[in-house]
């Protein structure tokens, strides 16, 4: 059963960790549980959002540099 | 004046303060704004309001393309640039002025060489303003730098040429730490710009942020004194103060002098910021960095000179001449302002983005709360944390801070977490009350009295 991991915080959500890095997961990669698999910028201030529980990233819901909400699904997990 | 509709392209309490200045001149106003800000005072307060893309700054306040766009489509002859954002992007600088506007600031040229460090210190140092010890411009031959790390002194600041951001930076305390660091910096300044060019810098430790505020209008310069702002937190100031409590009159001065000096050899135009390093000790000033735009803390220049930096910025930059002559520019009194920002001071300053649910602003004498919150505003997590910027002003230092402790008190922003708590604390430590402190003071004190911040 997939589910959706869920932003933590109101921001601006980033795949990758600087413009010029590849993005941190792609569609279809496995993630470790505590992975890092983008970051959220909250007021310049940046967060990273880890993967909650192995498995493997579905796809990626939220776009890179995509506005979301606190508790707005960002990828969905298999 | 020649300009009739003003374009402000930035948000928060700056767009609010613009606003002010704009309307006191008779000009109509377009506040230009993001999806995000569709509410915001700013947009409530302008003549008109332009929605110029998504939340993401990159695609709306730093968007030149839409922001032109909008000058265009609304007729607005000036665009105010703020701080921040486009406010020292000499592109757009050159855009405004190339679509037949006038940019509320400086030629694009003028921040081009005062934006970039080598330039601006040789700038400094034809105008003889002193700079931090430090190396010609760029070196590329390690022997070279050995040479002007021993001659120097340590410690010694390696910087990386291309650089910003605190990236590629080394100290160094020794020669023999300088060996092993200089290959460092210059691998890493090659890896995140491309170039491993470096240059080399006298650390000034224990120092003062003091900073010299000018208005020029192409023609003359002059300054409006000096502002302290040594209380900084990861290199951001957080309380600031006009004039300096530690300044000795002559020093005084020469370091106003100094900047007059740097901003007419330019032939500057608006009002800019020189910002200094000072050393108690030896009460030298050296030159760091000019700030080609408006910046935060101008209201407590405006607080003990009556002079408003906006409007006559707004007027200089319009093609009028300076209104005052240096010996028109006097000083009466103190005034301090603490920055209100969305953070909580018990988490760490974790921002606070949220709702306010209810606001009650403080008043009376010698007191100035300039923001752009209301009741029942949302505050946005897509840009910075200042919410608000509390100003005082009483005729001596010691009755400024009774002053902001009492305006401190009365204000109340209930639905999110504000850095008020960490004012009303430094606003009764012994040594903030001494001006006992350096740009390095707060970090320490922060940790010693985290407790004190997690009632």
């Amino acid at each position: 059963m997939s589910k959706h991991l869920l932003s933590p915080l109101p921001g601006t959500f980033y795949r990758r960790p600087s413009p010029d890095k590849p993005p941190y997961k792609n569609d279809g990669d496995m993630v470790a549980e505590g992975e890092v698999i983008g970051l959220i910028e909250v007021m310049k201030s940046f967060t990273e959002v880890k993967a909650e529980a192995a498995g493997r990233i579905v796809k990626f819901i939220a776009d890179n540099e995509e506005p979301v909400m606190a508790g707005q699904p960002l990828a969905e997990i298999g | 004046m020649k300009i009739r509709k003003l374009l402000v392209a930035n948000r928060g309490e700056i767009a609010v303060r613009i606003i002010r200045a704009a309307r006191e001149l008779g000009l109509k106003t377009v506040q230009v704004h993001s999806a995000a800000d569709v509410e915001s005072l700013a947009v409530r307060m302008a003549d008109e309001a332009v929605n110029i893309g998504p939340p993401h700054a990159a695609r709306s306040y730093l968007n030149i393309d839409a922001i032109l766009n909008a000058a265009r489509e609304t007729g607005a002859d000036a665009v105010h640039p703020g701080y921040g954002f486009l406010a020292e992007n000499a592109g757009f600088a050159d855009a405004v002025t190339a679509a037949g506007l006038v940019f509320i600031g400086p030629s694009g040229d003028a921040i081009r060489t005062m934006g970039d460090k080598v330039a601006a210190r040789v700038a400094a140092k034809k105008a003889g303003v002193p700079c931090v010890p430090g190396s010609e411009g760029r070196i590329d031959d390690p022997d070279e730098a050995r040479r002007v790390a021993a001659q120097i002194g340590f410690p010694v600041m390696i910087k990386a040429a291309a650089g910003g951001g605190g990236r590629g930076i080394r100290i160094a305390h020794s020669m023999e730490e300088f060996e092993t660091l200089m290959p460092q910096a210059s691998a890493e300044a090659k890896a995140a710009f491309g170039d491993g060019g470096l240059y080399v810098e006298k650390v000034i430790e224990r120092a003062r942020h003091i900073e010299v505020q000018i208005l020029a209008d192409g023609r003359n310069a002059i300054h409006c004194f000096e502002r302290e702002c040594s209380l900084q937190r990861r290199r951001q100031k957080v309380w600031e103060e006009a004039p300096s409590a530690i300044l000795p009159e002559k020093v005084r001065q020469e370091l106003c002098a100094s900047a007059v000096a740097l901003a007419a050899s330019t032939n500057y135009r608006g009002a800019g910021t020189l910002e200094y390093l000072y050393d108690d000790q030896s009460q030298s000033f050296y030159f760091i960095e000019m700030n080609t735009r408006i910046q935060v803390e101008h209201p407590v220049t405006e607080m003990i000179t009556g002079i408003d930096l906006v409007r006559e910025m707004i007027s200089v930059c319009a093609g009028e001449p300076l209104r005052f002559s240096q010996s028109d520019v006097t000083r009466r009194g103190h005034s301090i302002e603490v920055r209100i920002n969305a953070e909580d001071p018990a988490k760490n300053f974790m921002p606070a983005p949220g709702t306010v649910e209810s606001l009650k602003v403080p008043g009376g004498p010698g007191t100035r709360f300039d923001t752009m919150l209301y009741a029942g505003y949302q505050v946005p997590p897509f840009y910075d944390s200042l919410l608000g910027k509390l100003i005082v002003w009483d005729e001596t230092r010691e009755g400024a801070i009774t002053r902001m402790a009492r305006a401190l008190a009365e204000l109340d922003v209930q639905g999110l977490a504000t850095t008020k708590s960490l004012h009303q604390i430094l606003a009764t430590d012994p040594q903030v009350l001494a001006s006992d402190v350096h740009t390095r003071w707060l970090e320490p004190w922060l940790e010693k009295n985290a407790h004190r911040l997690t009632q």
